[in-house]
C-alpha cells in the first residue's frame, strides 16, 4: 500500500491547511478536488493511498464524500449514503448481486472504484422506483413472487429493467442471457424470466401488474 | 437433526395431553425441555390456558385429498378455538395465491438485512481465521492490529463453537487456545472503524502454529493409520435445525459410529426375495452458500444487549447468546427483520456472533460482523456419503428387506446420516441401517434443507427404480404397490396424467450421441411441531389489525402467510394486517428448521384472531344493535346471521370499542391427535445426455407435492421451485473440493464452487395436492424440506439410467463423471 505513488498534494493535508469553516465551502471544494482526482485518475495519475473527497451522481443527486480510492463503489454507497439496496455477495464479480446501472449501462458495484465512478451517472435499485410509485418491472416482481429471501432481487431487477430499456420485446432466451450472471440461491429465476417478460408485455402499465389483495379481483 | 431426533422429539410432543401445558422445547437435538414461562400465560386479555384447555367442544373438520373425495373427521378441541375452518376452495384469502407482503421492500432495495444495519458509531469486524487444517496455536500476537489507527478492539477466541468435543478433554493436552481441526477455523475478531481498516488489521495478527498430521478425505480417514482429526471419542451438538449425530457411540480413529437401526432380521427378508439388488453411491459435499453470510451486528449495553441476526431462530440465538455470556434471556433482544438465506446453517450465536459481542463489550459501541464468502463456504455444508444398500423383492413386487450401510463426513462435526428414506418411504418389515460419521479436518456439517435425505434418496430411490427394472414393473406401479401415502398416490396419478410419462420408451433408447429420458423420485418429510409457537394479535380503535410474534421470515414467506391467516378472520386485505415478526420483544415464535413453522404458528395466529375478533364482536354489537353471537365474518364483511344484508367492516365495529385496543395472545396448544405424519412429493425430470461432451442437461420438471392445507399456492410454489433448482445443482454442478496437500478449501468462491445458473433452469411445472389432516386449527405445514432438494439427485438419475442404460451412482453429474461412468476414459484418464 505504502508502494503506491502520491499525487504531489495531500488531500487530507490541503484540507487542514485550508481552515474550511462553512459546510458549503466543504462541498465546493470537495467538488473541484473531485474532478481533480477524477482528472488525475483519468490521467493515469495515483490517488491516495489517503481519503479523497468526491462528489458522486447517484439516482440524479450530487453526493460529496470522502472515501479512500481503494473503496469500492459499492461500499461507498453502502457505507456511506447508506444506500443498501446495492448488495455485496461475493465481493469479486462472479454474482451480480451489487448490479448498478453506470451512465445506463448494468455494471457491477464491487467492481469498480468509487473514485473511478465520479463524473458518472450511478442508478441504484433505490432510484429505480419513484417513491411510492414502483418500477413497472418491480410491479411484476411481486406479481410474480420473483423473490424469496430477496437478497439477489435488487440485482436480478437492475439487470432485468436494464434489458427492457434495451430490448422492449425480450424472448425468455433473451432474458435468461441478461441474469445469466446474476446467481441466485432460494431458486426464483423462473419466476424473474416470468416477471420480465409480464413486464415487457404490459409496458409501463404497473397497475395492470400488481394487485396486492387478490380477493378484491373476485 | 438427524430424521431420528426429529421423530423423537415429535412423539414427545404428541405424548402431551390436551390439558398439559406446553413443555417440550427447543435446542433441537437434544429436545432439551425447558419450563414454561408461567408469567406469559397469565396475560389478562386471555382466557387462562388451563381452564379453557379443559373444557373442549367436539368440531367435525374437512379431512382427506380432495381427488379421494373430501370427508369429515371429529376431534376435541378446546373451547377458545375458533371453529373448523372449510376447505380452501370455500375461503376468501386462504388458499389465493398471494403476492409477498414485504414484496415492495424486497424489490425497491428498501429491506435492511443484518448486513444493512448501520447504528451510530458503529464499528466494523472482521474475522481472521486458521491457516492451517490441523495443529496447535503456539502465539497469537494483536499488538500491530491493535495499534493501527482506527482499530478499537481485538477479541481471541477462547473456545470454538460447531466443532465436535472430546467426550474426555483430558486426552488432549491443555492450550492457552482452542486447537485447531480445519483450515479456515475462527480464531479471532477485530473491531475497525471502517471495513477497510479492519481488513488491513486482520492481516496484522500474526498467528504461530505447531502443525500436525491431517486428513481431509473421507475414504482416507477410515484407515486405521489416518491422522486423527480428535484423540479420542468426540460428539457434536445439533442446533435447533438440526446437525449432530448421535451421542455416546463407539468411536474408532474418525470413525463415529454405527447409529444402528434394526427392525425385523434382513437375512430371513433375502430368504425371501425373488430379487435382490445391491450397490454403492458416492454423494459429496455441498455448502449452503447463502447470499447473506452468516453474521450479526452487536450492540452491547450494559442494561440490554441488542442483536441484529441473520438467523433462522432469533429464539435460539437469543438462548445461546444467554447461555454463553451468562446473562438473563430477558436482557438480551434479537432482531431479524429480512433475512438473506440459511437453508438450516444459521441458527445459534456462532463464533462470529460471540466474537461480535465481545468486540462490542471491549469497545463499547455496536459493532457488525459480517463472514466473507470464503469464510462462508468454509463454515457449514451439507456432508457427504459412501453408502452401501441392498434390497430384496418378492415378484409381485412387495419389499422384503433392506439394508443400508453408510459413511458421511460432516467434517470436524457429526450428522452424516442418510437413512431417512430407507426406513420412511416405503413399508419393509426387514430393515437393517447402519450410519457412520467419519470425522475429517474440514468445515463443519450443519442442517442443510432436509438433512441426510437427498443424499439418502440419491441412492434409495434409484435401488427402488432399479428393483422395478429387474422386476419388469414400471417404477410409478412398483411404487403404487410399496407406498402407503395416500398423497403420493394422487401425486403419481397426477405425474402419470399431465406429464410425458406414458410416452416412457426402454432403457438406451436413443441412437444418436445426444440421448433423451425421463425418470422419477419420491421424497417423504415429517409433520414436525414447535410448541414455543406464541403470537399476539391486536385491534386498534381505527380499525387496524396487527400481528406480533417473534417468528421469523427468511424469505420463505411467513410474513405473508400470518398476514394471510390473520385476514382470513378479520375479513380484510392481507396487506393491511401489519405484521411485526423477528423480534424477541414480541412473543417467542418457532424456530424455522426442518419445515416447522407454517404448522405451528399458524394455528395459534388463527386462534388469536379469532379471540380477538371476538373480544371485539362483544363490546361492537351490543352498540350496533345485535349481539357478539350473532356477528360473523362473511368474506371481507362482518354481517349479522340473521339478516345477512346487515353488513358492517371492521372498522365501524372497532370504533364502538371502549378502548384504545383489544389484543389477544395465544400460545398453541397440542395436536388434535396423536398420528406420526409425513409429507411429501413425486417429482418427474426429462433431460438429455451428450454421451459425447459428459454434458447432462435437464429440460422439464414437473413436481406433485403435499403440505397440509397450502396457505398462499404462490409461495409455496415458490419455495419448491427453489427446492428443485437446489436439487438439480446438487445433483449436477456442486461440490466442494479440497486440496489434500495443503488441507483447506480450493474453491471457496462463487466462480469455481459452481451453482446452478438462469441458463440451466429447466421448464418447471408444479401441482400442490391439497391434504387436510385435522391436526390444527389451520391444518397448515411447512413446504422447505420436501420441496425437490430431496428427489432431484434420485430423479435425475433414473432419468439418466432411462436415457443411456447406465447408472450414475456418483454425483455431482459433471462431465468427468458421466463419461467415466459411461466408460469413456482413455486409460489413465480420472474423472
Amino acid at each position: 500500500m505504502s508502494d503506491t505513488p502520491k499525487i504531489e498534494v495531500s488531500r487530507r493535508g490541503f484540507l487542514k491547511s485550508a481552515g474550511l469553516t462553512a459546510a458549503t465551502t466543504v462541498l465546493d471544494t470537495a467538488t473541484a478536488l473531485a474532478q481533480d482526482a477524477h482528472q488525475a485518475a483519468s490521467h493515469g495519475a495515483a490517488v491516495g493511498p489517503d481519503a479523497v473527497p468526491i462528489k458522486l451522481h447517484v439516482n440524479g443527486q450530487d453526493h460529496a464524500v470522502t472515501v479512500e480510492p481503494r473503496y469500492t463503489l459499492a461500499e461507498t454507497l453502502r457505507d456511506h449514503l447508506n444506500l443498501t439496496g446495492t448488495k455485496v455477495v461475493c465481493d469479486r464479480g462472479s454474482c451480480s448481486a451489487c448490479t448498478l446501472w453506470i451512465d445506463g449501462t448494468p455494471e457491477l458495484a464491487c467492481m469498480t472504484l468509487a473514485v473511478d465512478a465520479v463524473g458518472r451517472k450511478i442508478t441504484t435499485i433505490e432510484g429505480l422506483s419513484h417513491g411510492e410509485q414502483l418500477h413497472p418491472l418491480q410491479a411484476a416482481f411481486i406479481k410474480h413472487d420473483a423473490m424469496q429471501c430477496g437478497f439477489c432481487t435488487p440485482g436480478m431487477v437492475m439487470s432485468c429493467a436494464a434489458l427492457l430499456k434495451r430490448n422492449a420485446n425480450p424472448s425468455l432466451a433473451d432474458v435468461k442471457h441478461a441474469v445469466s450472471g446474476n446467481l441466485c440461491r432460494c431458486g426464483t429465476y423462473p419466476k424473474v424470466f416470468d416477471a420480465t417478460l409480464d413486464a415487457a408485455k404490459h409496458g409501463t402499465m404497473s397497475s395492470h401488474l400488481l394487485n396486492l389483495n387478490p380477493a378484491k379481483e373476485g | 437433526m438427524t430424521h431420528e431426533s426429529f421423530i423423537a422429539l415429535q412423539e414427545q410432543q404428541a405424548q402431551q395431553k390436551p390439558n398439559d401445558q406446553p413443555k417440550s422445547v427447543r435446542k433441537g437435538v437434544e429436545g432439551e425441555a425447558k419450563p414454561t414461562r408461567q408469567a406469559e400465560k397469565k396475560d389478562e386479555q386471555t382466557p387462562p390456558v388451563s381452564q379453557a384447555a379443559a373444557a373442549t367442544r367436539m368440531e367435525a373438520f374437512v379431512f382427506g385429498i380432495p381427488q379421494d373425495g373430501l370427508s369429515k373427521k371429529e376431534r376435541q378441541v378446546p373451547l377458545d378455538e375458533p371453529p373448523a375452518l372449510p376447505p380452501n376452495s370455500d375461503l376468501t384469502f386462504i388458499g389465493k395465491p398471494t403476492p409477498r407482503w414485504d414484496g415492495p421492500q424486497k424489490v425497491s432495495g428498501r429491506g435492511k438485512y443484518t448486513a444493512d444495519v448501520h447504528l451510530p458509531g458503529m464499528l466494523h469486524a472482521r474475522m481472521i481465521d486458521a491457516s492451517i487444517p490441523h495443529g496447535r496455536i503456539t502465539s497469537i500476537d494483536t499488538s500491530a492490529a491493535e495499534k493501527l489507527p482506527g482499530v478499537k478492539a481485538v477479541h481471541v477466541i477462547e473456545h470454538t463453537m460447531g466443532i465436535a468435543e472430546l467426550r474426555d478433554p483430558k486426552q488432549e493436552l491443555p492450550s492457552k487456545y482452542p486447537v485447531i481441526r480445519y483450515a479456515g477455523q475462527p480464531i479471532a475478531g477485530v473491531a475497525a472503524t471502517s471495513p477497510q481498516i479492519a481488513e488491513d488489521a486482520a492481516a496484522l495478527i500474526k498467528v504461530t502454529y505447531d502443525e500436525m498430521p491431517f486428513v481431509v478425505d473421507r475414504q482416507a480417514a477410515r484407515a486405521e493409520d489416518a491422522p486423527k482429526v480428535f484423540p479420542g471419542p468426540a460428539d457434536a451438538a445439533g442446533s435447533a435445525g438440526g446437525g449432530g449425530g448421535p451421542k455416546d457411540v463407539r468411536q474408532v480413529g474418525n470413525v463415529h459410529g454405527p447409529q444402528l437401526k434394526k427392525i425385523g432380521d434382513v437375512e430371513q427378508g433375502y430368504s425371501e426375495a425373488d430379487a435382490i439388488v445391491e450397490s454403492e453411491y458416492f454423494t459429496q459435499v455441498q455448502t449452503h452458500s447463502a447470499l447473506e453470510t452468516h453474521g450479526f451486528v452487536v450492540d452491547w449495553k450494559p442494561e440490554e444487549i441488542t442483536v441484529y441476526a441473520s438467523t433462522q431462530g432469533t429464539a435460539s440465538v437469543r438462548d445461546e447468546f444467554a447461555e454463553v455470556f451468562k446473562v438473563p434471556k430477558s436482557q438480551v433482544r434479537v432482531i431479524t427483520e429480512y433475512m438473506g438465506g440459511g437453508f438450516g446453517a444459521k441458527f445459534g450465536a456462532g463464533n462470529e456472533g460471540v466474537v461480535a459481542a465481545n468486540l462490542s463489550r471491549k469497545a463499547s459501541a455496536p459493532v457488525k460482523l459480517m463472514l466473507d464468502r470464503r469464510q462462508e463456504h468454509i463454515n457449514c455444508n451439507r456432508p457427504d456419503s459412501h453408502q452401501k444398500l441392498k434390497i430384496g423383492a418378492k415378484k409381485d413386487g412387495t419389499l422384503t428387506a433392506i439394508t443400508l450401510t453408510s459413511y458421511g463426513s460432516a467434517g470436524v462435526g457429526t450428522g452424516a446420516g442418510t437413512a431417512g428414506p430407507a426406513t420412511n418411504l416405503y413399508k419393509c418389515p426387514n430393515l437393517l441401517t447402519e450410519e457412520y460419521d467419519v470425522f475429517i479436518n474440514a468445515g463443519p456439517g450443519a442442517a442443510f434443507r432436509a438433512p441426510g435425505h437427498p443424499q439418502g434418496c440419491f441412492a434409495f430411490e434409484q435401488a427402488i427404480d432399479e428393483m422395478a427394472v429387474k422386476l419388469n414393473i414400471d417404477p410409478l406401479d412398483f411404487r403404487d404397490k410399496i407406498d402407503e401415502s395416500p398423497a403420493r398416490r394422487v401425486e403419481r396419478n397426477v405425474i402419470r396424467e399431465k406429464t410425458n410419462w406414458k410416452n416412457r420408451r426402454p432403457a438406451g433408447s436413443d441412437q444418436g450421441p445426444v440421448k433423451r429420458g425421463m425418470g422419477i423420485a419420491q421424497s417423504v418429510w415429517y409433520r414436525f411441531i414447535n410448541m414455543d409457537s406464541s403470537c399476539e394479535v391486536r385491534v386498534s380503535k381505527d380499525g387496524s389489525v396487527e400481528l406480533m410474534s417473534s417468528v421469523q421470515d427468511l424469505g420463505t414467506g411467513t410474513k405473508t402467510l400470518l398476514a394471510l391467516i390473520v385476514a382470513e378472520e378479520f375479513g380484510i386485505p392481507p396487506s393491511d394486517v401489519v405484521v411485526r415478526i423477528g423480534d424477541t420483544r414480541y412473543p417467542i415464535g418457532p424456530n424455522s428448521g426442518g419445515s416447522v413453522t407454517a404448522g405451528s404458528i399458524t394455528p395459534a395466529v388463527r386462534n388469536a384472531a379469532w379471540q380477538a375478533k371476538q373480544k371485539l364482536f362483544a363490546v361492537a354489537a351490543p352498540k350496533l344493535g345485535t349481539s357478539a353471537e350473532n356477528l360473523t365474518v362473511k368474506g371481507t364483511k362482518v354481517v349479522c346471521k340473521d339478516d345477512e344484508s346487515k353488513s358492517f367492516t371492521i372498522r365501524q365495529l372497532a370504533s364502538k370499542m371502549p378502548t384504545s385496543e383489544i389484543s389477544a395472545r395465544v400460545t398453541r396448544g397440542p395436536e388434535y391427535a396423536k398420528e406420526r405424519l409425513t409429507y411429501g412429493g413425486v417429482d418427474y425430470v426429462e433431460l438429455a445426455v451428450d454421451t459425447e461432451t459428459g454434458r447432462v442437461h435437464v429440460e422439464k420438471v414437473f413436481g406433485a407435492h403435499d403440505c397440509g392445507r397450502p396457505i398462499n399456492p404462490l409461495g409455496v410454489i415458490s419455495q419448491i421451485n427453489g427446492g428443485m433448482l437446489q436439487g438439480i445443482s446438487y445433483a449436477l454442478f456442486e461440490e466442494r473440493i479440497m486440496d489434500r496437500n495443503k488441507g483447506y478449501m480450493l474453491n471457496a468462491n462463487l466462480e469455481n464452487y459452481k451453482i446452478l445458473g438462469a441458463r440451466e433452469v429447466p421448464e418447471i411445472h408444479v401441482e400442490l395436492v391439497e391434504n387436510y389432516i385435522a391436526m390444527s386449527s389451520t391444518d397448515a405445514a411447512g413446504i422447505g424440506e420436501s420441496a425437490g432438494i430431496i428427489t432431484m439427485a434420485a430423479a435425475i438419475g433414473n432419468a439418466f439410467y432411462n436415457a443411456t442404460g447406465v447408472r450414475m451412482r456418483k454425483i455431482p453429474m459433471t462431465p468427468a463423471n458421466v463419461l467415466a461412468a459411461l466408460g469413456k476414459l482413455e486409460p489413465g484418464e480420472r474423472a
